[in-house]
């Protein structure tokens, strides 16, 4: 059981290294979403502020989703999927160790990309924490409620918009939670409830979702 | 004995050309209880039962409100027990069901959304409120709407209906979810918005009808879920027999 999570952690941690360029891609698009925000409004710092948590979290929704697209893209073209349905290991597990293997990517460079966002928006330093902790449990719920949608719609060739009406309706918790502990820190109020709630949802997305991304390609594949 | 005699009918209830049969006269005994109950509610409420002390005549979109909210739940959840159903026992009715009741509970969450903003205007002053209850209404759309759109996107009809099962499944995990993290949001905005019930109950006079309304118009949703599962059998059995042979005899 161990074997093949590890061994399929280890394959796409080893296929996102090698594309480093999509790497960079994710990151620019969530750093080029937040700052061409500021363009739209006046450069009035409470306002940013104010919209802050929002617009991160926004941006964050929508580079996860398109990112997230190419998830099980190129092991469906290559026939790879074929093998993992066929194969006596559990899908779910598999499909656990693909979601991780990703969000350990995508994670990093949000991680990354978050001091830069303080910078430009203006976020006082203080929230920086809460920030980077709500990122850190709130983006694996998106990346494995997000494979459930790209599981079911994998058989489709262009399914962007789809997805995102099929996905963003159930990202609905994590946003209110990871913009409101970050709201929260912004004006010094305890944040610890809402990182609890989000782990709390991280906690029962790694149990049961696995169960659906499995079940979606199967009925993909049938 | 008892589980040979479920079975048998489990059997002949999952043959389509027998679904198709009888499901015509269990429609009528739907559709006839359903519209006089429905039309007694609505009769009731604009012109037997008073106007309220409060809200004057506004209230008496409730008796259309109410109904179409209770549905837009319902139906969400009969939808998730036929996606169930769908992926364990892989009864093709189930499929059906999903399919036929996706765009008909929409529409009833609609309906509550319009009545609840026509009442809000008067009432609050504002169609709309990001309010909890509101909130969730509107997201619940959004859900019925993808399943909708998903259904649309797949052509094998078998593979998306199965899809839309899984889908259905994943969202009413998420409703509960979805709801109380967008009470915890508005009680985090503001503090506490006007209530419906607002801690008063109901006198008898106003809650009979309102009962009858919900019973009816729960009765119109069998109703025409049941006629939309008819055409969607129609449909996907097009190239059988049996729907063949019933074309052929007229």
């Amino acid at each position: 059981m161990g074997g093949v999570f590890g061994a399929v952690l280890a394959r796409d941690l080893r296929i996102s290294l090698r594309q480093r360029g999509t790497l960079v891609h994710h990151l620019l698009f969530f750093v080029l979403v937040v700052a061409l925000f500021p363009l739209g409004t006046n450069t009035d710092e409470t306002i940013l502020v104010a919209v802050a948590p929002a617009l991160i979290w926004m941006s964050v929704l929508l580079s996860i989703l398109l990112s997230l697209q190419r998830l099980f893209r190129a092991d469906h073209d290559e026939g790879v999927l074929t093998q993992y349905l066929v194969s006596p290991e559990p899908l779910a597990l598999i499909a656990l160790a693909k979601v991780v293997a990703y969000w350990l990517i995508s994670g990093f460079v949000y991680v990354l990309a978050a001091p830069l966002l303080v910078l430009l928006l203006g976020v006082p330093v203080h929230a920086l924490g809460a920030m980077i902790a709500a990122l850190a449990l709130g983006t694996p719920v998106l990346a494995l409620i997000g494979a459930i949608g790209v599981a079911l719609t994998l058989s489709l060739p262009r399914a962007g918009l789809l997805l995102s009406l099929l996905v963003f309706p159930l990202y609905v918790p994590v946003l209110i939670f990871g913009a409101g502990a970050m709201r929260a820190a912004i004006v010094g109020l305890n944040y610890a409830g809402a990182l609890y709630v989000l782990a709390a949802l991280a906690v029962l997305a790694i149990t049961l979702a696995p169960w659906a991304i499995a079940a979606a390609l199967r009925i993909g594949s049938e | 004995m008892a589980t040979s005699a479920f079975k048998r009918w489990f059997h002949r209830f999952g043959s389509l050309p027998y679904f198709y049969g009888v499901s015509r006269s269990w429609a009528r005994w739907l559709a006839v209880p359903g519209l006089v109950l429905a039309g007694y509610a609505v009769f009731a409420g604009l012109v037997l039962v008073p106007a309220d002390y409060q809200q004057g005549d506004v209230f008496r979109i409730l008796y259309i409100h109410v109904p179409s909210a209770w549905l837009s739940l319902f139906g969400y959840t009969a939808m998730a027990v036929a996606g169930v159903i769908t992926l364990v026992w892989r009864l093709k009715l189930a499929e059906i069901f999903i399919v036929a009741a996706a765009p008909i509970g929409a529409s009833f969450t609609f309906l509550a959304l319009v009545t609840g903003a026509i009442w809000g205007k008067p009432t609050w002053g504002t169609f709309w409120v990001w309010d909890a209850r509101l909130t969730s209404e509107l997201i619940l759309l959004f859900l019925y709407l993808g399943v909708i759109a998903l259904h649309q996107a797949i052509e094998s009809p078998r593979t998306a209906a199965r899809a839309c099962a899984l889908l259905s499944i994943v969202g009413v995990v998420n409703v509960p979810i979805i709801h109380y993290s967008v009470v915890w949001w508005t009680t985090l905005h503001q503090g506490a918005t006007v209530k419906l019930t607002g801690g008063s109950h109901m006198e008898s006079d106003m809650l009979w009808p309102l009962l009858a309304g919900a019973l009816g118009f729960t009765l119109i949703f069998g109703w025409l879920t049941l006629w939309g599962m008819r055409v969607q059998l129609l449909w996907r059995e097009r190239r059988s027999r049996w729907v063949m042979r019933m074309v052929q005899d007229g």
